[in-house]
């Protein structure tokens, strides 16, 4: 019984402080939404899109809070002008798709810096750069709740639309869809995401949010709803053992948090059923010591 | 005018040019394609098969030209599901995590409310339609889990779901086995005999006069259209092709 109050005693102290409470709701909606999106993000291969607009919602969000209109404005009118200019440098010049995304979204995310530099503010803005979780005010929560219940709604009643989206554009076109429209909602969503995940992690981890639950939940199983339980399931267990361990540990949440989500996939990656590396060394190995058993085909 | 209306029951292009910047899709391609019959759209690499089913689909615009899919223009004819489409085995990712009567299913969104969330109707529907293909035991495997041939019969059977009225397969017998190629061959011969308007690219010219009633033999526009082995006489294909195919006698 000693034993159990201890641990029960471990889970509930830092609990005791409204900013550890706050961090962790926090944290637990960024990281469920981010991995939501991220299942259709890695099936797509827009990795590195989710990385792009990410970044370059910063400047959008320091303007934002300049003007004194929401973050998530700003953030949703640099991720679209992000994505635009990709597209235009990509199609009307010799430069791959891989360099306009690179040349962007680092030119946009060096505006923010600049902004953030000659912006006299009470709210330290660089704290959007790495997060500042532990310094979530209530009003900042409200947003991060709101905006993250506003993404994951319009991903979960589009997931079918999103779904064919990314396993089959043409047929979405060919049944009177618009491919245009659904790569443009889930661009949107990528916006608002990223509002919800940089107060949490920072912009420079939101990277890691949006990629790692999805890429963890594809190693173990084939199919996409299933990954829609299993990514945002692995996010919420990372983000609680990263809070708790940041605190315990005296170290970076925003850190924790995704040091937390790598580990889980390096585990999976070893040791999945399916898919795990490790797994299918060791099938081979005892396919090979059996060998009566593996007939040869008749002649 | 009422003479020049379009026939509702035909896939007709009239004098349709598409151009990609400097490069030419179609040159004044012309053709009328009969529902009841599987037709096999032959040509060389660019010659414009692609592109002619683009138009269908409406995903390309033409330059100028006239396209209609049962007397309709290609936007309407696609948001009313006339127009089935079989993709290139490379253009569908197979480690994608869907079923096969997920796939199937993706046929009857065009037909679903907002969030497309499936009917008894289109439940029968897809039930249906993996019964056509005989693929009703493997509707719960993920599609990579099919062979070649088998993931092309899945997707005809979205197309079967759909309701699509016109078919078009993009190199249905690339990286099929000579089995597969007969069912599929079996399986398009009966949408045909269904009424449905079922097109072919292919680069398999041997397979072409067993499986198709007519031949379209293209070079960025209509060579010839007709009988298979009309159509696919030496001098024709030498149009077509060039001479290198004739030396190499395929």
């Amino acid at each position: 019984m000693a034993e159990l109050d201890g641990v029960l005693g471990l889970l509930l102290e830092p609990l005791q402080f409204d900013f550890m409470v706050r961090a962790l709701v926090a944290t637990l909606a960024a990281a469920v939404v981010c991995a939501l999106l991220s299942c259709w993000l890695v099936l797509i291969g827009w990795s590195l899109m989710g990385d792009a607009v990410s970044h370059a919602v910063l400047p959008g969000v320091v303007l934002a809070y300049i003007v004194g209109v929401p973050f998530a404005v700003g953030a949703l009118v640099f991720g679209f002008l992000a994505v635009a200019l990709i597209g235009v440098v990509r199609d009307t010049s010799r430069v791959k798709e891989d360099a306009a995304i690179g040349i962007v979204f680092t030119t946009l995310f060096a505006l923010g810096l600049v902004l953030i530099s000659v912006t006299p503010s009470q709210t330290d803005l660089s704290h959007i750069i790495f997060g500042n979780v532990l310094g979530i005010g209530t009003s900042d929560l409200v947003q991060i709740l709101v905006l993250g219940a506003i993404a994951a709604g319009l991903l979960i009643v589009k997931r079918r639309d999103l779904t064919l989206f990314a396993f089959d554009p043409t047929h979405a076109h060919a049944i009177g869809l618009s491919p245009r429209l659904l790569g443009a909602l889930l661009l949107g969503v990528l916006a608002l995401t990223a509002v919800v995940a940089l107060q949490t992690v920072g912009v420079i981890l939101v990277v890691a949010m949006l990629i790692i639950p999805g890429a963890t939940a594809y190693l173990l199983t084939d199919r996409l709803p299933r990954m829609l339980v299993i990514a945002p399931s692995i996010a919420a267990f990372s983000a609680v053992a990263g809070i708790y361990s940041s605190y315990f540990l005296d170290t970076a949440p925003g850190g924790m948090v995704v040091l937390s989500q790598g580990a889980v996939f390096a585990i999976v990656f070893l040791v999945s059923p399916r898919h795990g590396v490790l797994v299918a060394v060791l099938r081979r190995r005892w396919r090979r010591r059996r060998p009566i058993r593996r007939r040869p085909a008749a002649p | 005018m009422s003479a020049d209306r379009p026939d509702t029951r035909t896939l007709e292009l009239r004098d349709v040019t598409v151009r990609y910047g400097e490069v030419l899709g179609l040159d004044g391609a012309s053709v009328a394609i009969r529902p009841g019959r599987v037709c096999g759209l032959v040509g060389m690499n660019g010659s414009g098969k692609s592109t002619l089913f683009k138009t269908v689909m409406g995903l390309v615009v033409p330059d100028s030209g006239t396209v209609a899919v049962m007397g309709l223009p290609p936007g309407i004819a696609r948001k009313r599901g006339i127009v089935g489409y079989v993709p290139q085995s490379e253009e569908i990712d197979a480690q994608f995590p869907v079923s096969v009567a997920d796939v199937v299913m993706m046929g009857r969104y065009g037909r679903m409310g907002f969030t497309r969330r499936p009917r008894a109707s289109d439940r029968a529907a897809v039930v249906d339609a993996l019964e056509r293909v005989e693929l009703t035991e493997f509707a719960d495997r993920q599609i990579g889990q099919l062979s070649g041939g088998q993931r092309k019969r899945a997707f005809v059977a979205r197309g079967i779901a759909q309701g699509a009225d016109v078919l078009l397969l993009d190199e249905p017998f690339a990286g099929v086995d000579k089995r597969s190629e007969a069912t599929i061959s079996r399986l398009l011969r009966e949408l045909a005999a269904d009424g449905k308007t079922v097109v072919v690219s292919t680069h398999d010219l041997r397979a072409l006069p067993a499986l198709c009633d007519e031949a379209i033999l293209l070079l960025r526009r209509v060579l010839a259209h007709g009988d298979p082995r009309d159509v696919l006489r030496p001098e024709q294909l030498a149009r077509a092709f060039g001479l290198d195919v004739l030396a190499e006698g395929d």
